[in-house]
């Protein structure tokens, strides 16, 4: 089951750069919640927050309180710890190309030596991505050929099954179908609506179409701070913000 | 036939066409270039070779000079010996370098300086590596050994395969780390698996560079291993090697040890073509191919 995130007083930087101000928001538990903005506004570092992999730059540091359910993951846990429970999505499609698709998915549970028997990892791997619709078009295959073969959309929902092989409480995508074509971006969508019952998801995106698409709650960001935070219906029919509604209107951005 | 079908499309001006032929055929120029040396190196050792190779020498141990036969049946082994404890010392320490520079010394003062010493010791002339492994092995163990030699080889492996490894570790996109930080493994873990399991191919193909470099390395022999007339499989003991024979031999004055020398420089080239050849394919069944 997904949990609620609560984020307080974030802030981030990159080396001297400050790239987010004093980040409020309360994410609730199995929903999908969209972050917008123009490029560069902090909606990326902001959800690299989420799960520290922000702090894998050099020089990049965090403060605040980022609480994932009852734990603070700023204090007292290790970053390991957390992205064990906060999964991540990336832009890009990732799949280890040293690897068969196979073992793609079961790559979080034998790399964290938590990997169960044969029988039990063969059902894990089918779950994730009959969970990630992708069962059908690699299940002949899946032992032999390696993650880089597919295409890009298949790749991408092998990194979703991939991300929910080991069980998270929370999906963090960034920007997961900016490097895909329509019909890819539609089956992951539809992906998004059916994985929110057990995932709380967080989805930063630069199209609106799709923001409105999948996502109860939504977010503005610009220059690194949070501009406005409300139901989706809210943010793109009557935003409270003069800004927000420069941006949703495609004034600027 | 652009022209006849497409009117639009305006035909490669007669300069444009001549430098693309003129590319391509100064690019197969340069293969040729490289392969000549090496296939007539090649030639002229199984030409001088090939025709010393029998199984006297490939099975005896050499006869005391001025007799004709004998063999380096025990060169062959001793070399096999030396390269082998040099690639146990000079490989792990290699890897290991590299990995740090990589993964873990990115701008740091200490992996600058780190680059820096691999890039000097890279420089440095062999026989003063082969003096340096006999200040520390020979003179503190008493006497030459194989040990001395494999440490001198060793230690001439060590920054061709740490600048290698350090480049094909870099060349591995930063986002795979990323998706497996994501999956919350650890950040040895995922240097093991996900980074040098993805270069691994680059990262085999420099020890194999610096295991053909010293492979025929003679000088830094000299004072370590030695040489010995007869078998020895003592660790701690001299021990003979095929570039130490050849040299020996080919300074001989005996017609009968001129032509074995060649026969020995034949075997040393199919032992260095052979043992790569030999990692290659096992590597290249290991690994999966991405482009299947």
């Amino acid at each position: 089951m997904g949990v609620g995130i609560t984020v307080e007083n974030l802030n981030a930087w990159f080396s001297k750069h400050h790239a987010l101000h004093d980040v409020n928001m309360k994410v609730d538990a199995n929903k999908c919640t969209a972050v917008i903005g123009p490029s560069g506004c902090g909606k990326s570092t902001f959800i690299r927050c989420i799960n520290r992999m922000h702090e894998v730059i050099p020089e990049a540091r965090a403060t605040g309180s980022v609480r994932i359910g009852d734990v603070d993951i700023y204090n007292g846990t290790s970053a390991v710890q957390v992205r064990r429970r906060v999964g991540m999505v990336f832009q890009r499609p990732n799949p280890f190309p040293s690897m068969t698709v196979f073992d793609n998915v079961a790559a979080g549970l034998k790399l964290n030596g938590i990997a169960p028997g044969k029988a039990e990892l063969e059902e894990v791997v089918e779950r994730a991505l009959r969970g990630a619709a992708l069962w059908d078009e690699v299940k002949d295959t899946m032992k032999k050929k390696s993650g880089a073969s597919l295409s890009g959309g298949q790749q991408q929902r092998l990194c979703i099954a991939r991300t929910m092989a080991v069980e998270p409480e929370v999906v963090l995508m960034d920007e997961p179908c900016s490097a895909l074509d329509p019909i890819s971006t539609g089956k992951i969508e539809e992906l998004i609506f059916q994985i929110k019952e057990k995932y709380t998801i967080v989805i930063v995106t630069h199209n609106m179409q799709q923001a409105a698409r999948v996502a109860e709650f939504t977010g503005f960001f610009l220059m690194g701070r949070l501009i406005e935070f409300d139901r989706t219906e809210k943010i793109f029919t009557t935003p409270s913000d003069k800004r927000t509604e420069d941006y949703i209107t495609g004034r600027f951005g | 036939m652009a022209r006849a079908n497409n009117q639009q499309v305006a035909p490669l001006s007669l300069g444009r066409k001549f430098a693309d032929q003129g590319a391509t055929l100064l690019a197969a120029g340069c293969v040729v270039l490289v392969l000549v040396p090496l296939l007539a190196i090649f030639g002229y050792l199984l030409y001088k070779g090939f025709g010393s190779l029998n199984l006297d020498f490939l099975t005896k141990t050499p006869a005391p000079p001025g007799e004709v036969g004998g063999g380096m049946a025990n060169a062959i082994a001793g070399s096999v010996l030396i390269l082998g404890l040099a690639s146990l010392i000079g490989v792990p320490i290699g890897i290991g370098a590299g990995v740090y520079l990589s993964e873990y010394g990115r701008g740091s003062r200490f992996g600058n300086l780190v680059r820096f010493t691999s890039d000097v010791l890279n420089g440095v002339p062999s026989i003063i590596i082969g003096i340096t492994a006999y200040a520390l092995v020979v003179l503190t163990r008493g006497h030459f050994s194989a040990l001395a030699g494999g440490a001198a080889l060793g230690i001439m492996m060590i920054p061709t395969i740490t600048r290698t490894t350090e480049e094909m570790l870099l060349l591995v996109p930063h986002t795979l780390r990323e998706a497996s930080y994501g999956l919350g493994v650890s950040k040895w873990r995922t240097t093991l698996s996900i980074t040098l399991r993805t270069a691994t191919s680059g990262v085999i193909t420099g020890c194999m560079l610096a295991f053909a470099r010293i492979a025929g390395e003679t000088a830094p022999l000299l004072f370590t291993a030695f040489g010995n007339t007869y078998w020895n499989w003592n660790l701690d003991q001299p021990t003979a090697a095929l570039p130490l024979q050849i040299f020996n031999y080919a300074i001989s004055p005996y017609d009968d040890w001129h032509r074995q020398a060649w026969a020995g420089a034949l075997i040393l080239i199919i032992l260095i073509v052979f043992s790569v050849a030999a990692v290659r394919l096992a590597v290249s069944r290991g690994t999966l191919n991405s482009a299947q």
